[in-house]
């Protein structure tokens, strides 16, 4: 993930997690971006992403965006398949577009 | 021959003395790998994407425990002078279909119902700005996270991450 501020890209991660869960997650594998929590899935359901179908909790669906630096998006990821993400590596290939 | 005294009548159980017939450990290995191959998808292979975007690691796994089956079922029934599982054999079958099919709609149709996320922001569109908390329970915006520097300089751009958590 260094590789992605290597770029100049910040990688924030956006959950309904509230901010002591990921806190323990990051001292627990070693995370150094930016988590951030949405525990009532506002901006996750302003971004359309809220998965209704996951039950009670309001969880949000896998989705990664790539923002250049005008916040306008440049590369979207929208899974069809809940076990199917990015990865690291199509991410950063992302990254490519923003020179 | 061998005979046997039930309630007073003679009962022929075989041609060949139970005892002497081997444990059918096909039948057992079968069914004990499809229960591995449910659930080292979740608790090991997820890890990796190459053997998470599809599991063909614990389909292969399957196949195998589908082959010690086949060949356990057969001998169960073609020598069963030698081999027992005639009922055990179909049972564990069973089991490991039911087993299969489970992991199957998991992995093919569960995981496919996501919302289509229609009016989420497209390649092109301006992302919508949001405060939220951080681990330090410290409010960040989108904005900030636009401009804060990264390395010391003004940040190219911005990666959002958005997942189920972990909890």
């Amino acid at each position: 993930m260094g590789e992605f501020e290597a770029r100049g890209i910040r990688v924030a991660a956006i959950s309904v997690d509230p901010p002591e869960a990921s806190r323990d997650l990051c001292s627990k594998r070693g995370y150094t971006y930016t988590f951030l929590s949405d525990p009532k899935a506002e901006v996750i359901r302003r971004y359309d992403l809220l998965d209704a179908k996951a039950g009670e909790q309001n969880l949000a669906r896998p989705a990664e965006f790539l923002l250049d630096s005008s916040g306008t998006v440049r590369w979207v990821n929208l899974t069809e398949n809940y076990w199917v993400r990015a990865t690291p590596e199509e991410m950063l290939q992302a990254t490519t577009l923003m020179r | 021959m061998q005979f046997e005294s039930f309630a007073g009548v003679d009962i022929l159980l075989a041609m060949t003395p139970v005892a002497e017939r081997r444990w059918n450990w096909l039948l057992w290995a079968g069914f004990l790998l499809s229960v591995l191959a449910f659930f080292s998808y979740f608790f090991f292979f997820v890890q990796f994407p190459l053997t998470r975007n599809f599991p063909w690691v614990n389909l292969l796994l399957f196949a195998f425990a589908a082959g010690f089956l086949a060949v356990g079922i057969r001998r169960a029934f073609r020598r069963s002078e030698l081999y027992r599982g005639k009922a055990l054999g179909p049972i564990l079958a069973g089991l490991t279909v039911l087993i299969f099919g489970a992991f199957a709609f998991l992995m093919f149709i569960v995981a496919r119902q996501l919302p289509s996320s229609a009016g989420a922001p497209r390649a092109g569109a301006k992302a919508p700005d949001f405060t939220l908390m951080d681990t330090g329970s410290k409010p960040v915006s989108l904005t900030e996270l636009l401009t804060a520097p990264v390395h010391g300089a003004a940040p190219k751009g911005v990666m959002l991450v958005f997942y189920r958590g972990y909890w």
